[in-house]
């Protein structure tokens, strides 16, 4: 079964599988901030993703097709993402914090049956795809063999994000203070800072994290129905097994949900689908509390 | 400058606080000694917004603040150091002093970090430090030096020397009693006696959830029959 494939074949392989490891880092580290710092196990973020897709489309549709269509949704998108994230944080998150997690469970499923009607009712139940500008379309040659370049693009969004992620956690004074109430949120307030506003701003760039996810991986698939339901599933898996709250967790989950992901295609197409979930699995059976530190 | 009137405060359905007033006149600092869980941190607690007390009343420079959200109490002017060290553990020492760096409305910038430095010297050494590694004595210097940040007129201390060693202990009454010379009012929660009778003008006694004894330090210091019976344990 392996004797066949060959070095290039296992490298490119790994080149497609961190290209997937890039919208599941980015959309599971938006997750696993609001996870960590607001303490909210956020169903409907994988529902903000999928919206995240349609609107990206509808951008691009509104500009015609034209090859700015694609740079234009992928600003618009999660930005259109991070409003509806605003409106329901304030409307009626901020009011539900002090409850216990169950009931913020059971909020969240219920908005994530909510917007997966709304996206119904709003863009019909058809498939809709979105194509990468001439730029990102096409395939180049690494060791022989034809990569997309929409694939390279997304490796070189992915470190972009993390970098900023770090850079956000850090060395800003949002970041650090997210980070503080992310142990101990009474004694934040108790030195003078209003959490409240900070919990807005961590739940919004959590939500823009998860429509950028879906306006990058518009033009890799079909937006579909059901999108949010794969990637909500494969984020906890990998906010779980990276460790609850810890971004750099969620990267390195995304990395061996993505890896292996792609190397099951290669040695074992039939049952690739499985090759993640053991992995998580095997992660589970020897780390059940995550691979890094969690803030729970 | 603060004035508790019978307050009640409660932790779900358990009374915790019976019918407790006192009052803290501006430059003083007033201690309010008794056992552990006669209602010293809870007393504290309500003041700060942080448990609002169901009853009663709490004003802070003539103005009420029953029940008020504990970020605004900062804003007022009033500092807090929470009993069980609770330093942002994930963060440096400096980003622990960072984050809390503020002047309340109408109040002066007196403290800033190098201030807090000169004043904690032990903590310029350890900056960059997760603050979670500190020791006991380390971690509650910087709880105190994190509430100086906020640049208060009124500190809430709550236990600062509990289980610390007594060289740390007396490096701590030294620095608190310094603190007094820069202006600060404190209200002092202790069940160390000899700390809070060495620091304080008048002192409370609070036993079981309600006031036993109020008076000025000296006669505190007279009366042992007071203090035996509601501080030895």
């Amino acid at each position: 079964m392996t004797a066949n494939i060959t070095w290039a074949a296992f490298s490119q392989q790994i080149l497609v599988g961190l290209s997937k490891t890039t919208i599941l880092f980015i959309v599971s580290s938006g997750l696993s901030l609001v996870l960590g710092v607001l303490r909210i196990p956020n169903v409907f973020h994988g529902s903000l993703y999928m919206i995240g897709a349609f609107i990206a489309y509808s951008a691009a549709m509104v500009l015609g097709g034209s090859p700015l269509g694609f740079w234009v949704a992928l600003v618009v998108a999660p930005l259109g993402v991070a409003l509806i994230s605003l409106i329901v944080e304030r409307g009626l998150f901020c009011r539900l914090y002090e409850r216990e997690h169950l009931m913020l469970l059971l909020f969240t499923f219920a908005f994530m049956l909510v917007f997966g009607d709304l996206v119904k009712l709003v863009w019909g139940s058809d498939y809709r795809s979105l194509s990468a500008p001439p730029i990102l379309q096409g395939y180049f040659s690494i060791f022989g063999l034809p990569f997309p370049r929409y694939n390279a693009f997304l490796l070189l969004i992915g470190p972009l994000v993390a970098f900023g992620l770090w850079f956000l956690t850090n060395k800003t004074k949002i970041g650090k203070i997210s980070r503080a109430a992310a142990v101990d949120r009474e004694m934040v307030g108790a030195v003078g800072i209003n959490v409240s506003w900070v919990f807005a701003a961590v739940f919004i760039i959590g939500c823009f994290l998860a429509g950028l996810g879906g306006a990058l991986v518009a033009p890799t698939q079909n937006i579909t129905q059901g999108m949010d339901h794969a990637i909500i599933i494969e984020a906890f898996l990998i906010v779980i097994i990276g460790g609850l709250g810890n971004i750099w967790g969620a990267l390195l989950g995304a990395l061996i949900f993505g890896l292996t992901d792609s190397i099951g295609i290669l040695v074992w197409p039939q049952f690739a689908i499985v090759f993640p979930y053991i992995a998580v699995v095997v992660v589970l059976m020897f780390r059940p509390q995550g691979l890094l530190k969690s803030v729970w | 400058m603060l004035q508790v009137e019978n307050i009640h405060t409660f932790y779900g359905l358990s009374h915790i606080l019976f019918d407790v007033s006192l009052t803290v006149s501006e430059r003083e600092i007033v201690c309010l000694l008794g056992r552990n869980g006669a209602g010293k941190s809870t007393t504290l607690r309500s003041v700060m917004g942080m448990t609002a007390p169901r009853r009663g009343n709490i004003a802070y420079k003539g103005s009420n603040i029953t029940g008020i959200k504990p970020y605004r109490a900062v804003r007022l002017g009033i500092g807090y150091v929470p009993d069980d060290r609770r330093v942002f553990a994930d963060l440096s020492v400096d980003e622990n002093l960072e984050i809390s760096e503020r002047v309340p409305k109408g109040g002066v910038r007196h403290w800033d970090r190098k201030r807090v430095y000169d004043f904690f010297p032990a903590l310029q050494y350890i900056m960059s430090r997760k603050a979670g590694l500190l020791s006991g004595g380390e971690q509650q210097m910087l709880t105190i030096a994190r509430a100086l940040m906020t640049n208060p007129e009124f500190l809430l201390l709550d236990e600062p020397t509990e289980g610390l060693a007594p060289m740390v202990v007396r490096m701590l009454e030294t620095q608190i009693s310094g603190l007094r010379d820069t202006g600060l009012t404190v209200l002092l929660a202790e069940q160390n006696q000899k700390v809070a009778l060495g620091l304080s003008d008048r002192g409370y006694i609070i036993d079981n959830g309600a006031i036993r004894y109020h008076g000025p330090i000296d006669e505190l210091k007279a009366n042992e029959e007071i203090r035996k019976k509601y501080l030895l344990v």
